[in-house]
Order: C-alpha cells, then sequence, then structure tokens
C-alpha cells in the first residue's frame, strides 16, 4: 500500500512537488494544506482531486487527516520550527524543504539511506542539492581539503523568504559540503541574476586536490555522478568536461596542489515552474526521492 | 572651507582586484598614514569582493581582512574606516567582526536590481551602531526611475546614503548624471557616486555628480582599482578646487600619497588598454579584467572575446566562474572550427 502524505505550504514550491508527487507510486498524496483560501496551489490540488485545505496545520492534526505518515514541509523556516514539533508528537515524519534544518541534511544521490528512521530530515538548499553531490564524488577518490560554490539564479526564480534570508541560504549550504559532501571546510557564495530571458540555474563547484590525485578518477566520479543526479533531475548536467587547473592555492583548508572545476546548468523539468527555475526544480525532486525512500522504507517495516 | 561632498577613498579595498587581493600590512598602514594626514575622512578596507571574498572565485587574500582592517584602525587618526559587505558573499558574522576590529561604516552591496536581499545587512549595521551605505553594483544595467525604486528600499531599510555604482565603468556622463539627479529628488538620505575609468570618464562622471548635488564621493588614489581603474582620487581633488568645489582635504599630500606610496605598487595604473576598454565598452564588471586574462592564457583564447562574450550574457558581479566557462567554450569552439578545417 502506497504511504499518505500531504504538503504543507501551497506556493510556488508546494504546487510543483504536488505534481512530481502524484507520479509516485510509493507515495499516496492526499492533501495540500494552505492558509490562504484563494491560493491557486490549494485550486490545483482540488482540481486532481485532493484535498486542498485552507485551515492550515491544524487540518492535520483533524480526522480527516488519518493516516497520513510523511508530511513535505514547504513553508518557511520560522513556521517549520512551528509545525515540527507537532509532526513528531503525531508520529508523523517530516521532510523539510525550508532551510530550518532541524533533522539531518540529506543529498539522495549521497546520503539517501542514511536517515531513513530520522522523524525530520532537511532538504538544504537549491545549491546544496546541486553541488553536495559533486564534492563527494570527488571525495569518494580523494582527500578534499577545501570546496566551494557559486550557485547563480535568476532573479525571478528566488522568492522573498530566500531574497531575505541569503546568509541562510550561504551558511547552510557551506555546512552541507562539509557535513554531507565530506568537504574538510566549505564556502558557499550566492549570486541573483536578473537577466531577460531568465538565465538557467547554474552551479560551479570547486574542489581543492592534494598532491598526488589522480585526474582520472577525479573526473570519472564527477561524470558518473552527474549522471546520478540527472537521474531524478532530468535538466542536470556539466556544460564542459571538469577543468583542472594546477596551483598551488592557498586555500583556507591549507595549500592545494590543483583544483578541479565543474560546471553545471540545471534545467528544471517544468511541472509547474518555468524551465529557467532549475534551482526549484532540483528541490521538489530531491524532496520527492527522499519522501519515496522513506516511504518504501516504512513499507518494509511492520509498524 | 568646509568640504561640499564626502570623500571615500577605496584605494584599500577596490585596488585589491588590482592586486589579486595581496595588500600586506605594510602597505595598509602606509597608505592610510597618507590619505589620513592628507585629510581624507573614510578610507575603506576589504578584500576586493568585500567581506568574506577570500575564495577560489575571486581570489584569496594574501593575508587575512581582519589583519588589514585592524592595521588601517590603528593607523588612522581622524578618518573613519569602512569595510564592503556583498549579502551572497559576506554573512552578517563577517560584519561583526569588522565592527569588532574598529570599523565604523558599512557599505553593503547589491546589483543594482537586486536591494532587497541586503535588508538584513543594512538593519545589522543599524544595530550595530554603524553608518550604514548602500550600493547599488552596475547601476548602468537599469534606468534611473527603476534605480531608484531599489535606492528607497535601501533607504527604507535604514541606509543613511546611497551610492550610483558604475561597477562597469560604463556610463557616459548622461548617464551619470541622470541616476545621481533621480536619486537626489526623490530620497532623503544621502546620495553618493563611484565611478571607474574604462571609459576614461570617471572624473567627468563624478564632477557631473557634484553638479547635481551628489553627497558622497569615491575615489582610488592613481585610480587602483578592478578594470581599468577608478576615479583618481588625487585627480578628482585637484579637478574639484579647480571646479570651485571645496574638498575638505589637501591636494598636494594627495599627490604625495600617489606618487611615492601608492604607484609603486602597480606602475601601469592608469593606462586604459583594449582588455580595460572592453569592460566599459560591453558593460561588464570591473573585476573580471585579471581572471579573464589569466582564463585567457590557461585556455589559449583571447581575453578580449571572454569579456565582450560575458557581456552578451549579462552577467553581474560575483559571476566570476563564467569567465572560465565562457573561456572553455571559446576552447571548444576554436578546435571544432580546426577540426572542421582538417
Amino acid at each position: 500500500m502506497p504511504v499518505p502524505c500531504a504538503i504543507v505550504g501551497s506556493g510556488n514550491i508546494g504546487t510543483d512537488l504536488m505534481y512530481k508527487l502524484l507520479r509516485s507510486d510509493v507515495l499516496d498524496l492526499r492533501a495540500v494544506v494552505g492558509i490562504d483560501p484563494e491560493s491557486e496551489g490549494l485550486r490545483r490540488a482540488r482540481e486532481h482531486g485532493l484535498v486542498g485545505t485552507p485551515e492550515g496545520v491544524d487540518w492535520l492534526f483533524g480526522d480527516d487527516a488519518d493516516g497520513i505518515a510523511v508530511v513535505f514541509e514547504a513553508t518557511s523556516a520560522w513556521v517549520h520550527r512551528q509545525n515540527a514539533p507537532r509532526y513528531a508528537e503525531a508520529g508523523i515524519r517530516a521532510i523539510d524543504l525550508t532551510p530550518a534544518k532541524l533533522g539531518p541534511a540529506v543529498v539522495p544521490t549521497v546520503n539517501l539511506d542514511e536517515h531513513l528512521d530520522a522523524p525530520n530530515v532537511n532538504m538544504i538548499t537549491c545549491g546544496g542539492q546541486a553541488t553536495t553531490p559533486i564534492v563527494a564524488a570527488v571525495r569518494s577518490v580523494t582527500d578534499v581539503p577545501y570546496a566551494e560554490i557559486v550557485s547563480t539564479v535568476a532573479s525571478k526564480s528566488a522568492g522573498p523568504g530566500t531574497r531575505q534570508n541569503i546568509d541562510e541560504f550561504t551558511k547552510t549550504t557551506s555546512s552541507c559540503l562539509v557535513e554531507v559532501g565530506g568537504a574538510d571546510h566549505g564556502k558557499a557564495i550566492m549570486i541573483l541574476n536578473p537577466a531577460e530571458p531568465p538565465i538557467l540555474m547554474r552551479n560551479t563547484v570547486f574542489c581543492a586536490l592534494p598532491e598526488g590525485y589522480d585526474a582520472d578518477a577525479v573526473s570519472d566520479a564527477i561524470l558518473a555522478m552527474e549522471k546520478a543526479v540527472a537521474a531524478y533531475v532530468p535538466g542536470y548536467h556539466l556544460t564542459s568536461p571538469p577543468v583542472f587547473d594546477e596551483g598551488p592555492f592557498a586555500t583556507p583548508g591549507g595549500p592545494a596542489a590543483a583544483r578541479v572545476i565543474t560546471l553545471i546548468e540545471v534545467e528544471g523539468a517544468a511541472d509547474y515552474f518555468p524551465p529557467y527555475a532549475g534551482n526549484l526544480d532540483i528541490m521538489t525532486a530531491a524532496a520527492t526521492q527522499v519522501g519515496e525512500a522513506v516511504a518504501r522504507h516504512l513499507m518494509e517495516v511492520p509498524a | 572651507m568646509s568640504a561640499v561632498f564626502r570623500l571615500t577613498d577605496s584605494t584599500l579595498r577596490d585596488g585589491s582586484h588590482a592586486l589579486s587581493h595581496q595588500f600586506t600590512v605594510d602597505q595598509v598602514r602606509a597608505v592610510v598614514r597618507g590619505l589620513d594626514a592628507a585629510g581624507v575622512p573614510v578610507i575603506e578596507v576589504s578584500h576586493g569582493d568585500g567581506l568574506g571574498g577570500s575564495s577560489f572565485n575571486y581570489g584569496f587574500s594574501g593575508t587575512d581582512e581582519m589583519h588589514l582592517l585592524a592595521a588601517a584602525v590603528d593607523e588612522a587618526e581622524h578618518a573613519k574606516i569602512a569595510v564592503l559587505l556583498l549579502p551572497g558573499i559576506g554573512i552578517k558574522e563577517d560584519l561583526i567582526r569588522a565592527h569588532a576590529v574598529g570599523a565604523t561604516v558599512a557599505r553593503i552591496a547589491t546589483h543594482c536590481t537586486e536591494a532587497d536581499i541586503s535588508q538584513q545587512h543594512i538593519s545589522l549595521a543599524k544595530e550595530l551602531g554603524m553608518e550604514a551605505v548602500g550600493f547599488l553594483m552596475m547601476s548602468h544595467m537599469t534606468p534611473p526611475e527603476a534605480l531608484l525604486e531599489e535606492a528607497k528600499k535601501m533607504e527604507s531599510y535604514g541606509a543613511d546614503c546611497v551610492y550610483v555604482v558604475d561597477s562597469a565603468g560604463a556610463m557616459t556622463i548622461d548617464d551619470a548624471r541622470r541616476r545621481v539627479a533621480t536619486l537626489k529628488d526623490r530620497l532623503t538620505c544621502q546620495v553618493g557616486i563611484h565611478a571607474h575609468n574604462n571609459l576614461s570618464l570617471a572624473v567627468a562622471n563624478s564632477l557631473a555628480a557634484l553638479e547635481e548635488g551628489v553627497d558622497q564621493v569615491d575615489g582610488c588614489t592613481t585610480g587602483l582599482g578592478a578594470g581599468a581603474g577608478n576615479c583618481p582620487t588625487e585627480v578628482l581633488v585637484a579637478a574639484c578646487e579647480r571646479s570651485g568645489y571645496q574638498t575638505g582635504v589637501e591636494p598636494m599630500s594627495l599627490v604625495d600619497v600617489a606618487d611615492d606610496v601608492v604607484r609603486p605598487l602597480k606602475p601601469t595604473q592608469g593606462v586604459i588598454d583594449g582588455d580595460g576598454l572592453m569592460l566599459g565598452y560591453a558593460g561588464v564588471y570591473g573585476s573580471f579584467l585579471l581572471h579573464a586574462r589569466r582564463a585567457a592564457e590557461r585556455h589559449g583564447v583571447d581575453s578580449k572575446e571572454i569579456l565582450l562574450e560575458l557581456g552578451r550574457r549579462q552577467v553581474v558581479g560575483g559571476q566570476e566562474d563564467m569567465i572560465i566557462d565562457v573561456a572553455v567554450e571559446l576552447e571548444r569552439r576554436a578546435a571544432e572550427a580546426q577540426a572542421s578545417q582538417l
């Protein structure tokens, strides 16, 4: 039996996620929960035969919501901090798409299976989802004393939450490069580009390399990871083969012999957002992967 | 005679680009000593891309910027020490540290259409008791009325002054004048101008801004700065004196600082070569210059072609990674063209 689930938050992220979850074989999406009766997201949910309620998160704890085992939080960090204890008390698993980071960070291609029993997991940021896999790939064949990423998104695809909390993005992403990616030190930079027509999401990953690194092994690992991410984010691709520059470089992780640069473009699947918003697509696609893994796990383990 | 505008010298911040972020404590002390003695009221010290800019993407600092800042604070007897911060690159903790070291002016920079990412940082500067300056980079890319809307946001967050920043040195005299006039007309807070010299118009644009009543003007001694350089402080001051604008700064002392302290750091400063001109012509962020040259050399392509392509792609400040992307693409295109001839 597919696992019943709901989305909390009927904005852009919640709506895009809805289209992805509706295609799932292991998740049974039943409701989209919002607070605005006029919400376009709720209207679309009802159109697809789901409950589209403006009652807010309280709905989840009423009789109509019986059986919901997984929620996807697509509100804001502040709201998730209010909601998370209530989910935990009700035994509902939370997959958090806000930067609240109450639970462990999960990046599907890196540590999908590590936190299947965690009551709350965090999807970090779009930049974190796009770049951490590359750092982890390089780390799988050599030490990475320092990793740095530059994530550039179209201005139109960055909502007010991101704009008012840009420090949260850079700090959460930096820590993910270390905690999940395996780099010794991490730095994240975020840029908004207002060009018209809007640019596709761009990510550049710099990994410091120690003396004696094997360029072929590093390159193969990166290219294999590109395929692994593209399996669930079809528009994820490198714009060129990895670029190696000989140093030395005086990085925060100590002197590095060389660096490898991975240039990534992410075109969105356009489930709801326009294709330029690859940053939003990669978040909802990753959350879907994590949700499905949790669902399969719940189906295996008797309650 | 009191000055009709406030001068900020950014040699130790924008000039950091020209030296690939390798300023030493001794150099900082010498520059601050000279500028302070000449009466320059504000001196900016930071990595070229602002606090936290030390990185692969922008270049690692030779000396931790907090050490440079501490040396500047220690050396300055009268001048205020300013720092730059670009939200998305630097974070609030960087500003808190800079304030603790003794910086009293926080300049918060965003792309000219993205002022709303500066709210947290401008608010923090005010909470810390610092003067807050909003810095609208690449102002040539948006029309005066749209720039005004962004400037109003910064003013509403608490900015004491909002700058028209010509990061690409792409503004004509009319471009600069109209933007400054529009902001002066509709803002209550002060207005500043930060000019670059890629089209050889930095001093002229600053004088045009003064005619429109601009309150703050930036310069860099000898013009040391990103791209073909900034508005040269000593030239600006001399031209102002001749135009009848009191600066409050001693022109001859500045000439000495320029010749004796700053020019030896980069004797070719002031030359507008092809790459420098391309920045102004294509409207590309000035600090891309040296990165484009390095990428051109690594990938065997023409740096001018890189800069023109970046202009076509409408990249903005901070997107130095796209220089590599473009260089790799040009290299590939050249290889394909060669292969098709075989």
